[in-house]
């Protein structure tokens, strides 16, 4: 493969596309209401309306409003359907040309569109993820052609550093920095010096659906952020970590690793260079846990996924033993698009310290269900009022929680935070991985407690004692608390246990375990309150 | 090899570059309670029990797992740390059903005089109290579940010093459990070779020698006569 | 005499070996008896737990809905409560029913299902008392002050307790579980 033949794919590409393409979302939301059988409808009623010589029916990834699917888009009119019905696919067809249509029609322009500055999500909705070819028309593969061609890893590692692109696994490591140190480190003393890199799709958090709707839609993104990256820090081989839970995603990810390796995209001497690198998939088997990424390396190497302390970091000693360098599927989505246009494009958007842009699924409470990508910065109420509509049944809004079961509820009284690192660490949550749960006014926040330390308790590992025990003891006063049969004594208690689980705990997962108590407590703390035992005990002294 | 000089509790202490904060601080016969750690065997950082301060980090770092540094200012006893431990070895407490009254390892066990040590009058947690299996099909040893804390020792004695890895752990969370081969009955598990190792480094009652349990105990009825011979023949 | 200490003990769910380890104090018994009185206890003779205790040692675990209420009393009644010993401690023996289950559980394989012969199940909560689903220590109904753990607390220990408390001192620190 070289520059010539990738332009030919693109050109032959572009000829071979039709004048109108409908645009039938097969991601995982749309899939699970319909859309193949809607996707063969579609295609049916084009035929049978003779007009198959001008349009064509495409398989999409995610358009992103999920809590309307399944979605249907035209281009290039920008014709929009929501809800839609295998039955009601002749009438799409027919209404190509703006004759009346008995579908929903969707707003293109709605703020949950307009308010979005797609760059991982770009090919979203737009591109046949199962087809390479549409990847590499949409530009696909050029910057890792021009990493290869015309820039040292330096280069390379020194343009995502002035990006300041920040880890979208949730903890916002500097991206730059972490490549840097894999691509310094020496790796173990004895044994053939190796590297590798790893992309963690072991996304768990409930509510949390960004990273499978990457993986599903652009799989090629993904892989060249991955190619990238490995040229950066002298990798030659990728694993790809994605939980068995996804089937979706793992079936377009074989199929795009496949299509890469035909075409000479992944394998030996990648464009003609000296650069090689392979990708395999390993499959998770369903442990939250093995998101953590020392726990991650021993899913991998086929050992029970546990953490381990760190340091040392996978950077420094990784998949056995190796430097290793672990982003999450959002990070490594990014850097296509910072090479193609520039570190500076890239760090124009967002605010000082969290640049670039962030993907969230919008989910609960909220009348817009489904995946946006903003500009950091965003406030909470531009997401939730805007481009989220608010609630459904028009109820207020309580609070959001952001972050998963490491996060924690932020009321509605500082939904003008800004959407970056620094602001929702200092509200008591985290950016995580890009959960959005709305709550509105009938939910309990001692029950989201609950719930979410329930989570942590059932994929606590067990290796260390604070998690294992703790969370168990946390989720049984919770619980007490529920059922109104706790006394003051116990919320002292459990932010006790909150305090030592936090600050012993072996690995993120307990660490953060007590973030959704925590900061219930702080804002609705009248709610914990309120659910206590009222009769005094009959135990005062004489 | 170069050495490292640091301050344990106030203490100018000086280290093997290698050595963990742990092996620095017994050497200066400072103690840090530990349970998951035994000499000989890789670190796990499990048990948190080593838990130190370390100025200029906010985290609490696990002295097992922690490499001495030059400079460093290493706190093992303060307020927090004391409060801490004692919980821990509280939440230990609570998981299982540890009984010393009719334990096996009651005045030769570790997690009994940690409990002296740390200062634990009482158990402010619930008491979980799981059915746990005590499987005695091994001819020589039995475990009691009842007792496992977890700490792994058994596991990587077998694996890292006899060489077998007949033990493992199935399960998470609290629900965890040693195992022996593929979950199969100790007696049958085919890698055993019953060296004894893993009970050498249980911390506690959970691997025992078999008729030592109060369960097990043989009576002799016999030995009645053999008594009362004795008494007579004194008084 | 008036200000003599007005000692208690109580005997909840355990096998009364923390009793026969005060027992054990021997000739010291007399010593105390110089300075408190013995105001309830089960080897002596009273029916209803004193008011005004200043100083009472707990020994057993709550099992059942007697030791419950007696518990309360004893807390509402008292000046310093000690949990005397392991069961009051921790639960103890009394708690290993707790992994067979609740109550009625356990009671059906007691007295039915391991029953020889094979037995009736008591019903009869006037006199006999009804079990709690869970065996819990002392410090899980009612405020404890002080705790002696050991299986039974040695007669030292317990003496060193009292002696310290008559004093007016904070006692020594606890000795190991067991």
């Amino acid at each position: 493969m070289d520059l010539t033949e990738l332009h030919g794919i693109a050109e032959r590409e572009r000829a071979r596309r039709k004048a109108i393409r409908i645009h039938c979302c097969t991601s995982l939301g749309c899939h699970a209401s319909g859309a193949l059988e809607l996707q063969r409808r579609l295609e049916a009623a084009v035929e049978a309306a003779g007009r198959a010589d001008t349009v064509e029916v495409v398989g999409v990834g995610c358009i992103g409003f999920c809590g309307h699917g399944p979605l249907v888009s035209v281009e290039p009119s920008g014709l929009l359907f929501e809800r839609v019905t295998p039955e009601q696919a002749p009438d799409i067809v027919a209404a190509l040309d703006g004759g009346p249509c008995a579908a929903q029609r969707g707003d293109p322009n709605h703020p949950f569109f307009s308010r979005q500055l797609l760059v991982v999500r770009r090919n979203g909705g737009r591109i046949d993820p199962e087809r390479i070819e549409e990847y590499i028309a949409a530009g696909g593969y050029q910057a890792l052609y021009d990493v290869l061609h015309d820039q040292s890893p330096a280069e390379v590692i020194d343009a995502i550093t002035r990006s300041g692109l920040r880890g979208r696994g949730g903890a916002g490591y500097p991206t730059g920095l972490k490549w840097a140190t894999v691509a310094k480190s020496k790796g173990a003393p004895q044994g053939a010096p190796r590297k590798f890199v790893v992309c963690n799709g072991d996304e768990g958090d409930p509510g949390a659906f960004m990273d499978r709707s990457i993986l599903e839609s652009d799989p090629h993104l993904v892989l060249e952020g991955m190619s990238i990256a490995a040229y950066a820090v002298g990798a030659d081989q990728g694993f790809l970590y994605v939980r068995g839970e996804y089937p979706l995603a793992i079936q377009r990810l074989s199929k795009a690793i496949t299509q890469a390796r035909k075409h000479g995209l992944l394998g030996s001497q990648i464009f003609d260079t000296a650069f090689d690198f392979k990708v395999e998939i390993r499959v998770g088997a369903g442990a939250f846990v093995c998101g953590e990424e020392t726990a991650l390396i021993a899913s991998i190497e086929g050992r029970r996924g546990q953490p381990r302390p760190r340091p040392p970091y996978p950077a420094e000693r990784g998949l056995w033993g190796c430097p290793t360098l672990i982003n999450n599927v959002e990070t490594f989505a990014n850097i296509a698009p910072i090479i193609s246009r520039g570190a500076d494009w890239y760090a124009g958007i967002g605010t000082a310290k969290s640049r670039g842009t962030k993907v969230f699924a919008l989910a609960g409470k909220i009348r817009n269900t489904g995946l946006i990508e903003v500009p950091m910065g965003i406030t909470l109420r531009e997401i939730v009022e805007e481009l989220g509509g608010g609630t459904a049944d028009g109820s207020p809004v309580k609070a959001v929680q952001t972050g998963g079961p490491s996060g924690g509820c932020i009321p509605a009284s500082l939904f003008d935070t800004p959407v970056d690192y620094e602001s929702l660490a200092a509200v008591g949550s985290i950016m995580g991985s890009g959960g959005m749960v709305v709550m509105d006014d009938a939910t309990s926040m001692v029950e989201i407690a609950r719930f979410y330390m329930e989570f942590c308790m059932d994929e606590s590992c067990g290796k260390c004692v604070p998690c294992r025990v703790g969370t168990v003891q946390m989720h049984h006063l919770l619980d007490r608390i529920c059922n109104g049969e706790a006394t003051p004594a116990e919320i002292v208690q459990l932010e006790e246990l909150c305090q030592l689980v936090r600050e012993t705990s072996l690995c993120g997962l307990g660490q953060s375990a007590p973030n959704p108590v925590l900061s219930t407590l702080r804002y609705f703390r009248d709610e914990y309150e309120e659910r206590l035992r009222h009769e005094a005990l009959a135990e005062e002294a004489p | 090899m170069s050495a490292k000089t640091l301050t344990i509790d106030g203490q100018m202490v000086s280290a093997g570059a290698d050595e963990s904060i742990l092996q620095a601080a017994r050497e200066a016969g400072i103690r840090i309670p530990t349970l998951c750690h035994l000499d000989g065997l890789s670190e796990m950082g499990a048990c948190r029990l080593c838990l130190v301060e370390v100025v200029g980090t906010s985290k609490l770092q696990p002295a097992c797992h922690t490499s001495v540094a030059e400079g460093m200012e290493v706190r093992t006893d303060t307020e927090r740390l004391r409060a801490h431990r004692r919980a821990i070895v509280e939440l230990i407490f609570a998981e299982r059903n540890h009984v010393c009254a009719v334990c096996v390892a009651s005045g030769h066990c570790e997690l009994q005089n940690l409990a002296a040590a740390v200062g634990m009058t009482h158990v402010r947690y619930e008491y979980l109290a799981p059915s746990c299996a005590v499987d005695i099909s091994h001819a020589r040893f039995g475990i009691d579940h009842n007792r496992c804390v977890l700490c792994t020792r058994c596991v990587r004695a077998c694996d890292e010093v006899e060489g077998v890895h007949t033990w493992d752990i199935a399960g998470r969370g609290t629900e965890s459990r040693l195992i022996t081969d593929l979950h199969v009955p100790w007696g049958e598990a085919a890698s055993c070779t019953s060296c004894g190792k893993c009970l050498l480094a249980c911390p506690t009652g959970a691997i025992f020698h078999r008729g030592s349990t109060v369960a097990e105990l043989e009576h002799e009825p016999t030995r009645i006569a053999a008594i009362v011979a004795a008494r007579s023949e004194r008084w | 005499m008036a200000d003599k200490l007005r000692l208690a003990t109580v005997w909840l769910g355990g096998c009364s070996g923390c009793h026969m380890s005060l027992l054990d104090m021997d000739e010291w018994l007399i010593d105390l008896a110089a300075v408190a009185d013995l105001v309830y206890s089960p080897i002596a003779d009273h029916k209803h737990y004193p008011k005004n205790v200043d100083l009472v040692l707990v020994e057993g675990a709550v099992a059942t809905n007697e030791h419950l209420e007696l518990a309360r009393k004893v807390r509402q009644r008292s000046r310093l409560v000690v949990a005397l010993g392991d069961c009051a401690v921790t639960g103890n023996v009394t708690a290993m029913r707790n992994p067979l289950g609740a109550a009625a559980t356990v009671l059906q394989q007691v007295y039915i299902t391991h029953g020889d012969p094979r037995g009736v199940l008591p019903d009869d909560p006037d006199i006999v008392p009804r079990l709690l689903d869970t065996v819990v220590p002392l410090h899980a109904t009612i405020t404890v002050d002080l705790f002696l753990p050991g299986c039974p607390p040695s007669a030292p220990a317990i003496r060193a307790l009292i002696e310290a408390l008559l004093k007016g001192e904070t006692p020594p620190a606890a000795s190991r579980f067991g």
